[in-house]
């Protein structure tokens, strides 16, 4: 394995009300490769990019970044790392330049350097025509994708991003993406991201990490972690509604094919390899005299995933959440 | 090195934020003008009154009181910004940068110095035209400013304290109208102490406002400046400023501590 940008171990935190955001995580980041955080709100996601960027301490555990320790050598991490916090950081009575200007002084750069900078991240980002307007009458996608620049100033070796596409429209939300692929792309960076949208983890992140309550529950590439839920949902849209006992009775003979659930009219089942059952599945219902009208295999997807680890959906676990802090 | 350097920056942005407000410059500027008019109006006859020092016009008493509460009043208010970078994320940008943390809280008190000053300037100036004499001279002046300065630094370094601790715009509010009109009264803002009831003059002793407005005062309009009195004033002063710096630092430490 290649060296390891980001290394947690161990990590806890224990906040003075004796809430415990996190409890003893555990993972590593491969150099230049992005790295997902995946888990609803309150699972402790954001309390370890906090610990990780210098700005919060652990209750017990170590972490580096860059080999260098988050505690011990925090002025030296510093330098190395960006950070693009939830919601925008800029300040809003300011341009985008003398915020994108005041971000890469208080790293020490001056100068055609520092303005050459500036220069071409507005480029990049889609705001050169936009530098010397005030930040208080962008659009939201705009602040993000200045936001995003200011953390990329210094040209640091990993970037943090908490949350990136939180309360973005979805339109925003695609450009973002595109955004992110491309910054690991082009530019080497290691990214650390941090989400509670599976899809957004699936479609950036080349490993992953499901975090549940300050634990990591599970951890692999997003298509191993769908592997190990072994086979694919499949989906028939069946031309009447019909009883559970005759789709079971007319799929008994198909191989492999598990979990059958009739709903209405929709028969939901499970096959280690979905394609291959779907020709048996409907030549079967057909011998039954079942009519059908639509067929769907999807592979498992991360929703799945989590459910299987962390025992509820995301959604569940946030509503959860939401109810004990209304409560 | 990079301390000041960072400081500087810092103190830049609120700057350019102060002079993009046009309100702001006009209330900032005409508000000394008019608590001059005022209160030298209103209070003019005082200076009738037995026992007030012997060829003082109330116009030139109550200069240095001005300035010394202009500055203190807009020090005061100093944490509100604070909050808000709070509440948008700003000050945990800057603290995952390299930047000082001291720069942080300094690049307010800096910019809030410049503000003090032109404002004393102003009312300097404004003063000499209705007719007031300066015998302290140029001399004088500077050190009114740097007096100012540093009463601006403590309550500066005091409210951006509390901001740090209770991050809370109303709490902060009412905490320094609590303080700011009390202090403004309990020191010779507007009488000479000689006039005022002797617990007040008692309680004044203990006031910075206070200490600030008697050296400004003696060395803007004294013909012979008591030394003796401008020396030890400022030196408690100094003593108060670094107290709050120290309550400062305290409290940024603390608010690391809750992220």
């Amino acid at each position: 394995m290649a060296e390891a940008a980001i290394e947690v171990k161990d990590l806890s935190k224990t906040y003075g009300d004796g809430v415990k955001a996190l409890d003893g995580i555990n993972f590593e980041v491969e150099a230049g490769t992005v790295f997902g955080l995946l888990g609803p709100n309150g699972a402790g996601k954001s309390t370890t990019v906090k610990i990780l960027t210098t700005l919060s301490h652990p209750t017990s555990g170590s972490a580096s970044v860059m080999g260098l320790d988050v505690l011990g050598r925090a002025a030296e991490v510093r330098k190395q790392i960006g950070v693009v916090a939830q919601s925008s950081t800029a300040d809003r009575e300011a341009t985008a330049r003398e915020n994108l200007r005041l971000q890469g002084q208080l790293y020490g750069m001056k100068g055609s350097d520092l303005e050459q900078r500036i220069d071409s991240l507005l480029g990049s980002f889609n705001l050169a025509g936009d530098g010397d307007r005030i930040v208080r009458g962008f659009s939201g996608g705009m602040e993000r994708r200045l936001t995003i620049a200011m953390a990329l100033v210094h040209r640091p070796k990993v970037l943090f991003l908490d949350e990136p596409t939180t309360g973005l429209d979805p339109e925003v939300r695609a450009e973002m993406w595109e955004e992110i692929s491309t910054l690991a792309a082009q530019e080497g960076m290691t990214i650390l991201l941090t989400t509670h949208y599976l899809e957004e983890a699936d479609m950036l992140a080349q490993n992953l990490a499901i975090v549940d309550q300050g634990r990591i529950v599970a951890e692999g590439t997003p298509d191993d972690l769908k592997k190990a839920l072994k086979g694919d949902a499949i989906q028939v849209g069946l031309g009447e509604s019909r009883q559970q006992p005759e789709v079971e009775s007319a799929l008994a003979g198909v191989d492999g094919l598990s979990e059958v659930l009739l709903n209405a009219r929709t028969l939901h089942a499970r096959a280690a390899d979905g394609a291959r059952s779907v020709p048996s599945i409907l030549t079967s219902l057909e011998a039954a005299g079942i009519s059908v009208d639509s067929v769907t295999v999807s592979r498992p997807s991360l929703d799945d995933v989590y459910l299987k680890y962390a025992g509820r959906t995301i959604e569940q676990a946030e509503k959860n959440e939401n109810e004990e802090v209304a409560a | 090195m990079n301390v000041f350097a960072d400081t500087w920056h810092m103190a830049q942005r609120h700057i350019r934020a102060l002079i993009r407000q046009p309100w702001w410059i006009a209330v900032t500027l005409v508000q000394p003008i008019i608590w001059l008019v005022l209160f030298g109006g209103l209070f003019k006859n005082m200076a009738e009154l037995p026992g007030w020092p012997e060829g003082l016009s109330f116009r030139e008493f109550i200069i240095p009181g001005v300035i010394v509460m202009t500055a203190f009043f807009s020090a005061g208010w100093g944490g509100m910004g604070m909050i808000d970078d709070i509440k948008r994320g700003i000050i945990d940008r800057f603290l995952v940068s390299p930047a000082s943390r001291s720069s942080i809280i300094n690049g307010r008190l800096l910019s809030g110095f410049l503000t003090i000053a032109i404002q004393a300037l102003i009312v300097l100036v404004l003063g000499w035209l209705m007719g007031a004499h300066y015998p302290g001279g140029a001399l004088g002046m500077v050190l009114l400013i740097v007096i100012a300065g540093i009463v601006g630094f403590g309550f500066g370094a005091f409210s951006n304290g509390l901001a740090l601790i209770i991050r809370k715009e109303e709490s902060l509010i009412a905490m320094m109208q609590f303080l700011l009109l009390p202090l403004t009264f309990l020191a010779a803002a507007f009488i000479p102490l000689t006039l005022a009831p002797d617990w007040i003059a008692n309680v004044a002793k203990f006031n910075p406002v206070n200490w600030a407005i008697e050296a400004g005062r003696s060395a803007l309009i004294d013909s012979s400046p008591d030394w003796n009195l401008i020396l030890t004033r400022t030196g408690l002063l100094l003593v108060f400023g670094a107290l709050m710096a120290a309550f400062a630092t305290r409290a940024f430490r603390s608010y690391q501590r809750t992220v």
